[in-house]
């Protein structure tokens, strides 16, 4: 077993801690609070919903770069048919939502693998969003086409290229930070991201009274400010997962936090436009890809081109 | 000794039946909403509408297992046995009722209803698109045909199930051979029966009503 592997296993070890806690937390709110209480029964299905989120991405980790690319392109995939199902199309863009999903997204996850970055960072931006219309063009259905074709544009940004950036993680180099701890500073990104919108919900809840926007999302101020501080701190602790130093993981955690929360915001405005509560039904609990993911996919690549920028 | 020699024909339908229904799951996610119903054994018309040959696999793999089993597909057998393929498929794996749907096939021998009957005594669930044919227009349903309502009439206990398909358009236009994997979702309402004295016209309508009540709404443009 490398280091890099009973690292990942400590961190695991750790997490399945927390999520033990949180299954007796919710097994003694049920036997309080007698069977089928709604808020209860959300609680537990949502700490299901994490069991298997955590042993995914764990088995993911340890498997490195191909379990990851595998796992995320999954990701990616979901999240893409949750969002193509709500955007403006016709029979005209088929073509081009076909390429989206079987050639565009199985090419970016490809030369991430091979490491091209020069590649991978422009194809979506620059090939994709270029090209695509053309192919919608040609079929020559002009009703609404730049809302059609910007959407679809939309779609493949969020799902593909922002998703695609937390295994392109894997393709910096670091002096003195060997390649395979690579998958640490995924699990870095991941893990400051994810405990930062906890602990916003929770604070939130305790002690949020300004709502950011009232009326499209519940997030206040105060839980979002809180959320960011932990999740800082919690960087600070994790600091030795990453090339960074002590101080540059707190400011990277809050960053990246910061980022996602407003992605946060972002997504709940596309829900709050087309009318609907959440992407799918695929996480039990927790709704869709794109809601588990939001604040992930806005903050990998922010947290991608930082890191480049400067920490390399 | 026939039982015997069909034995690996019927585990192939098996097979064949569930790799379907998991291609469906996964490339649409399909989803059904029990919004008016449980999901559980009792004999049932599920009627839908019907925009694509996309549609029956679609109800047929969002119900569950044990449902599936007993659930039979009415379907045209022009379409069906145009092939050896097809016609292993259609009723073999999908166990569908077959009916003639051409007029001068109808004869003291062939009467479609009687077939449909007959699966109904035999006690089946069954799936009909009531429209009769794929809905090519804008309009969200093409008036229905007779059928479900003689149906109701001669087998006033069964539940007739309106079953509203989402989003398959998208998925798979008349026309395009690569399927969108788009979410798809199947929404059962209210069963409704034929009341007593309620003439051919007026159920029909109700039944069309009571299906088109259960299309989500769309906001875009």
């Amino acid at each position: 077993m490398t280091s890099t592997d009973s690292e990942i296993l400590g961190l695991f070890i750790g997490v399945c801690g927390l999520l033990i806690v949180l299954t007796l937390v919710g097994e003694v709110l049920s036997m309080r609070a007698g069977d089928n209480n709604p808020v209860v029964e959300t609680f537990k299905t949502r700490v299901r919903s994490w069991w298997v989120i955590v042993i995914l991405f764990t088995l993911a980790l340890i498997a490195g770069k191909v379990g990851l690319l595998i796992l995320t392109a999954f990701a990616s995939f979901a999240a893409l048919r949750e969002f193509m199902t709500l955007t403006n199309k016709r029979r005209a863009d088929h073509l081009s939502l076909a390429l989206g999903f079987f050639v565009v997204l199985p090419l970016q996850y490809l030369f991430i693998g091979f490491g091209w970055q020069a590649l991978f960072a422009v194809f979506i931006p620059v090939y994709v969003f270029l090209l695509l219309p053309i192919v919608s063009a040609l079929r020559g259905n002009s009703d609404r086409f730049l809302i059609r074709v910007a959407e679809t544009q939309w779609a493949l940004m969020i799902a593909v290229f922002c998703v695609s950036h937390v295994p392109a993680l894997l393709t910096l180099e670091f002096d003195g930070y060997p390649a395979d701890r690579g998958v640490l500073l995924i699990a870095f990104l991941i893990m400051v991201v994810q405990f930062g919108d906890l602990l916003d919900f929770f604070f939130g809840r305790r002690i949020g009274k300004t709502q950011i926007i009232p009326g499209i999302s519940a997030k206040t101020w105060e839980g979002m400010i809180c959320g960011v501080v932990s999740a800082s701190i919690i960087g600070g602790l994790l600091a030795w997962l990453t090339p960074f130093s002590m101080f540059g993981a707190m400011a990277m955690a809050a960053l990246a936090s910061t980022v996602g929360m407003f992605g946060n915001l972002v997504i709940s405005a596309i829900k709050n436009d087309r009318g609907i509560k959440d992407w799918s039904h695929l996480i039990p609990g927790q709704g869709g890809f794109v809601d588990q993911l939001d604040s992930v996919i806005f903050a990998a690549p922010i947290f991608y081109h930082v890191t480049y920028l400067v920490w390399m | 000794m026939k039982s015997l020699l069909s034995l690996p024909r019927r585990g192939a339908a098996k097979i064949v039946g569930l790799a379907i229904s998991l291609l469906v799951r996964f490339l649409t996610a399909v989803r059904a909403d029990w919004r008016g119903i449980e999901p559980v054994n009792k004999q049932r018309v599920y009627f839908a509408n019907h925009v694509s040959n996309a549609d029956m696999p679609m109800i047929w793999s969002c119900l569950p297992p044990n449902l599936r089993r007993d659930v039979r597909p009415v379907a045209a057998a022009d379409y069906w046995l145009k092939n050896k393929l097809r016609a292993f498929v259609g009723p073999e794996v999908f166990n569908c009722v077959l009916v003639d749907r051409r007029p001068e096939a109808r004869d003291a021998h062939h009467d479609p209803m009687q077939n449909i009957l007959d699966a109904l005594d035999d006690g089946s669930s069954l799936i009909i698109f009531p429209e009769g044919n794929r809905n090519m227009t804008d309009d969200p349903l093409l008036p229905f045909k007779a059928g479900l309502y003689n149906m109701g009439k001669a087998r006033p206990d069964v539940d007739l199930v309106p079953t509203w398909v989402s989003n398959v358009t998208e998925i798979m236009p008349k026309g395009e051979v690569i399927p969108l994997p788009l979410i798809c979702t199947v929404t059962f309402g209210e069963p409704i029966h034929v009341d007593d004295g309620e003439d051919k016209d007026a159920f029909l309508r109700r039944a069309e009503n009571a299906l088109v009540s259960l299309a989500p709404k769309d906001d875009r443009l």
